[in-house]
């Protein structure tokens, strides 16, 4: 082409058809996961922090499997409820330091300027937060169990807590991603994640909720929706199947899914301004 | 061709909620393959204009056209037409040149195949090929601010905009910068609507220049014709004697008003213009003054934000003030 000559050229002979949402969920989906996994820091912690925790707890906790009504003997097994809880509660984090990162350094409208549909965004960063989720649980069982866990519900059993796992991991990573893009920064996203820890310690992740001797400890795990997550994970591993504590904690999450999904989507449509 | 590419801007405002009018009533045209450089201090509203051109953002009051598009009413039409590059380039320090071709790609609709291609031919094209596979995070300024062009041009887009594409970089990475746009310009036909700080940038690259200042449009023309327009030169002269100087001074005062000048010099914007020099040399010949120096500096850009605003464009007020005192003293 020679200097001078002004031609541009039909954007359609390169352009191909508008990608589809799911497309852009799976470039933004892959994007995610390589940024965490190129960035120990991103899943170090939440591997090894959950896992730190569960150590001493089964160490030093393991008393409590004395205390008559105790549903185990083995704390480990009991404790590991909390372990995978813990673990979302890391993708929520995860999730909303991400979108905060993108919208602090540009990246963000750069996607904007894209034909960029706002769902997939949405979908795109929680599909990562579900991998690395489901990766997470993964790991802690396979170390669990070779600490001498117990699955009671088998192998179909770790199917379900993977599933839950993801779940749980979107339900949390929407809030997490609804936090994320209303402040856009990353230590405002970090500021709210003690907030969301309390919830751990005020639940059931400890003790049973009917061994709890303190009135209003219990009454607060009652209503804490976190407790019947931990519950649901916990049971596959000491009761085996049941139905029920099954039923509350994909339900659980699913209404916190529900809930975080639409504080999400209203953020971002506050955040995407664009005409 | 017939193709619109070009800019049309009528009346455009932005206010922002706990501050002043960012952007206060700007009209402007860029004909299509124009290079359009919008100068201004910072703060001056460029970006808020570029957000809003870009449909970033909507604006307060007015309207603009873009490649024929009203920027409020028909967002993705325009986003279509236009290549950006915002003032940080936004990289993912973990991600290589090349998956952040296959995103921005992936993102615009284009099959893998044609990703791939135009992938590599633009990566070419910046000279990052021999980078290409390298995570971004170890790349310099300049490679970086060549990425995210070759980035904004992955869907051929009509109209490009860059704003500051060349802030923070070195001279070399600035000059190559400026033959890829010259380049986009005059072979592609590419309309570019380019901001800058940088009173070099605006005279080297922009066809036609705007002048902001504090959201309002203050001058505008060819980089020739605004400096034509404020007219005159300066001569700065320098005496061999430094013991000479105030009599030198008050020899070119004869010709015109007093301006900043380098150590050891004086220097005065002549009244008359280029004419006169021969006259300033006979002077000072006449008072027996021996030269050490002697030049003629044609107006600058910085000469017509001073005309316009009153204020220096780089190092504002400040430094034009200690150059006066340094002359004075």
């Amino acid at each position: 082409m020679s200097a001078g000559a002004a031609t541009v050229r039909a954007p359609a002979a390169v352009r191909g058809e508008r990608s589809s949402a799911l497309t852009q969920v799976g470039y933004l989906a892959r994007r995610s996961v390589t940024r965490t996994l190129r960035q120990p820091i991103m899943f170090v912690p939440s591997l090894a922090f959950p896992l730190f925790l569960l150590a001493v707890n089964a160490s030093g906790l393991s008393a409590a499997t004395n205390l008559p009504g105790f549903p185990t003997d083995s704390y480990l097994s009991f404790a590991l409820g909390l372990t995978f809880m813990q673990g979302a509660l890391f993708a929520t984090m995860g999730a909303g330091q991400s979108i905060a990162q993108d919208i602090q350094h540009g990246f963000f409208d750069r996607l904007q300027l894209t034909p960029l549909r706002s769902n997939a965004l949405i979908a795109g960063q929680l599909a990562g937060a579900t991998v690395q989720g489901v990766f997470q649980a993964v790991t802690y069982l396979i170390v669990a169990l070779a600490f001498g866990a117990h699955l009671e519900a088998g192998p179909a059993g770790a199917l379900v807590l993977f599933a839950l796992s993801a779940v749980v991991g979107v339900a949390f990573g929407s809030i997490g991603l609804a936090i994320g893009l209303r402040t856009g920064n990353g230590e405002a996203v970090q500021g709210a994640f003690p907030l969301l820890f309390v919830l751990l310690f005020l639940s059931s992740g400890a003790l049973p909720r009917d061994l709890i001797a303190n009135d209003w400890f219990q009454t607060i795990a009652t209503i804490n929706p976190v407790s019947y997550v931990i519950e649901g994970f916990r049971s596959l591993f000491i009761t085996g199947w049941d139905g029920e504590a099954l039923a509350l904690a994909f339900g659980v999450s699913v209404g916190i899914l529900v809930l975080g999904m639409w504080a999400a989507t209203a953020a971002l449509r506050t955040r995407m301004e664009r005409t | 061709m017939g193709r619109d590419n070009g800019i049309v801007v009528e009346g455009l405002v932005r206010e922002f909620k706990k501050g002043p009018r960012a952007v206060d009533g700007i009209d402007l045209t860029v004909a299509p393959g124009e290079i359009y450089g919008f100068l201004g201090p910072n703060g001056a509203g460029k970006s808020t204009t570029v957000h809003m051109l870009t449909t970033l953002l909507p604006p307060t009051a007015g309207t603009a056209r873009v490649a024929g598009h009203d920027i409020i009413d028909e967002g993705p039409s325009v986003r279509d037409q236009i290549g950006v590059a915002l003032q940080e380039a936004a990289l993912g320090q973990f991600l290589t040149a090349r998956e952040h071709m296959r995103l921005q790609a992936g993102m615009h609709g284009l099959t893998k195949a044609d990703a791939l291609r135009r992938g590599d031919e633009l990566i070419a094209r910046v000279g990052l090929t021999e980078a290409a596979d390298r995570k971004v995070g170890g790349y310099s300024g300049g490679m970086r601010r060549r990425l995210d062009l070759a980035l904004a041009l992955v869907h051929e887009p009509s109209i490009l905009f860059l704003d500051e594409p060349t802030t923070g970089l070195d001279v070399q990475s600035r000059t190559a910068l400026w033959d890829e746009v010259q380049r986009l310009a005059s072979s592609n036909g590419v309309t570019v609507f380019l901001t800058t700080q940088y009173l070099e940038e605006a005279d080297a690259l922009a066809d036609r220049v705007g002048i902001i200042d504090s959201g309002k449009i203050v001058a505008e023309g060819t980089p020739d014709s605004l400096k034509a327009e404020i007219g005159r030169p300066t001569v700065e002269a320098a005496p061999a004697d430094e013991s000479d100087r105030d009599r030198m001074r008050a020899v070119l005062n004869r010709f015109g008003s007093e301006e900043p000048a380098g150590p050891g010099g004086v220097a005065v914007r002549l009244d008359e213009g280029t004419g006169e020099l021969a006259a300033v040399v006979r002077a000072l010949d006449a008072e027996e003054i021996e030269v050490a120096n002697l030049e003629i500096h044609a107006p600058t850009l910085d000469d017509v934000f001073l005309a316009k605003t009153g204020r220096r464009l780089e190092g504002a007020g400040e430094e034009a003030d200690t150059g006066e005192h340094e002359v004075a003293a």
